[in-house]
């Protein structure tokens, strides 16, 4: 045997968890630049309490940047793919940061603060040094102020049917019942800002806590106490790939913008913004490929790389993400493919290592997703 | 810790070989199915196919991972373990009963370039 996919070394980061992640001997393996849990008691079980009760994750490696000022809201518009004009305090908003060319910098969320003027953005851990030198460039000659505070803010997302009662029960926050999915509120924590999101990259209802690294120790403790299974982000992958979400880097990346990835209901055509003019290009029909789901007709798994053939055995694309679906028991993948073969129902073929397995394009959400609206 | 086998040959690719008459029967050591986690599906060859010693023959897969099957030996595949394709899960439970594949080797001399249990138990650090 030889492991096929061997991460890089490179001088890794930890979270403000990292010791609590060793103390329950989890699997550790460099992403995005930190160190993180892969899994602690299997990614099976791990995807299945998420599914069915619920689960916590450690995600302080995600950036958290400050924007403020008289013309933080222009200025976000600017580079932001969604609409944030009238979008209230309270709310969050998903969309994507592009290239002029169309190719997407990153995706992430938008927070409008309750304070006027106010927003937080929320990146992804292996982009944080270049989405803050691109929003810094972009930045020149609007009136605002950038803060990053990656480093001074931890993240656990708290995941799963049980969440709400887990937030409130565990940590006390009531107001937990009252956020609708996508809305944040503000409590405290030790006397320090604590913001409760109801967000999460899963597909199940769930909540997202930022706070200082300190309390976000506390805060893990008590959640572990309280019972709560840890998960580690082998099965935050399998969790977001069922319910469609894209990962920067396999579905989103500078040479896949989101008209390509299939996100475009992301972005809002009735205004300005870096990359429109491309967008627009393609979603007229100019774009080569399209992220398509594919299912196939047996057991064996579609890896990341792996080739994608019309039954002919013409080369017409290849998979981005792809797994035996724990919670679907189907062999199940992303795959960017030429857009004449992206309609659903289209025969197409993964080659996996020397054997060609037939399938055809489904739907990307392969899993119903359960969000509190 | 692992449990290793005394009367097997090994590989350094974590495959173990038990020798009967001209047959090698070929399947994964316990310390690699633990390092690879709830394995959910075996590629294996079918009966005829022809491997070479240092050969991908196949592959384990794991809900995050994949990792080839590597040929200790060279020679004809003249049985597959079909029991795994509904019960992968086997090669968890017990890496020593769940054998993959048999082969009728070309030459048994390969043999001699495999580990004993003792050179095996060295490699892997227990």
């Amino acid at each position: 045997m030889s492991e096929v996919n061997v991460a890089p070394q490179e001088s890794l980061q930890q979270t403000c968890l990292y010791s609590a992640h060793v103390a329950l001997q989890a699997k550790m393996s460099p992403f995005a630049g930190f160190m993180m849990p892969i899994q602690y008691n299997g990614i099976t079980q791990e995807h299945l309490a998420v599914r069915q009760k619920v689960g916590m994750f450690d995600v302080s490696h995600m950036g958290e940047i400050f924007v403020k000022g008289p013309e933080a809201e222009a200025f976000i518009n600017h580079i932001f793919t969604n609409e944030i004009r009238g979008f209230e305090p309270g709310k969050v908003l998903y969309g994507m940061m592009c290239y002029p060319n169309g190719g997407t910098v990153d995706d992430l969320l938008v927070y409008r603060e309750y304070l006027a003027n106010h927003f937080l953005l929320v990146v992804n851990a292996a982009n944080i040094a270049k989405d803050f030198a691109w929003i810094q460039e972009q930045a020149q000659g609007f009136d605002c102020k950038l803060d990053n505070a990656s480093d001074r803010i931890g993240q656990i997302a708290v995941q799963g049917p049980e969440a709400e009662k887990t937030i409130i029960e565990v940590l006390g926050y009531k107001e937990a019942a009252d956020l609708a999915f996508y809305t944040f509120c503000d409590v405290e924590y030790n006397g320090e800002r604590l913001i409760l999101s109801r967000t999460g990259y899963t597909g199940e209802d769930g909540f997202e806590l930022y706070t200082t690294p300190e309390n976000i120790v506390e805060i893990w403790d008590k959640l572990l106490k309280a019972g709560v299974q840890p998960c580690g982000l082998g099965c935050r992958d399998t969790l977001r790939f069922e319910a469609g979400l894209p990962l920067y880097g396999d579905e989103l990346s500078p040479e896949i913008s989101p008209v390509m990835a299939g996100l475009g209901m992301f972005c809002k055509y009735d205004k300005d913004f870096i990359g429109k003019e491309a967008l627009l290009d393609q979603k007229a029909g100019n774009l080569a490929r399209k992220l398509v789901g594919i299912e196939i007709e047996d057991k064996a798994i579609p890896r990341a790389g792996y080739p994608v053939e019309t039954p002919e055995g013409e080369e017409v694309g290849v998979v981005t993400t792809g797994y035996h679906s724990i919670s679907l028991d189907k062999s199940i993948c992303f795959a960017l493919v030429d857009k004449a073969y992206a309609a659903l129902d289209t025969p197409l073929c993964i080659r996996i290592r020397k054997k060609v397995f037939p399938g055809k394009v489904v739907k990307k959400r392969f899993y119903q997703t359960n969000y509190k609206k | 810790m692992s449990k290793i086998l005394e009367g097997l040959k090994y590989s350094e690719s974590h495959e173990w070989v038990k020798v009967e008459g001209n047959i090698a029967v070929i399947g994964v050591s316990d310390f690699a199915q633990a390092e690879m986690g709830d394995i959910t599906y075996v590629d294996m060859p079918d009966v005829d196919d022809a491997v070479e010693a240092g050969e991908e023959f196949g592959a384990l897969e794991s809900v995050k991972a994949s990792s080839e099957l590597i040929s200790p030996v060279s020679g004809t595949v003249v049985e597959v373990n079909e029991a795994l394709e509904d019960a992968p899960e086997m090669v968890n439970e017990d890496a020593y009963g769940a054998w993959i594949i048999k082969v009728e080797m070309a030459d048994a001399s390969e043999l001699d370039a495999l580990m004993d249990a003792a050179a095996y138990k060295a490699q892997i650090g227990e």
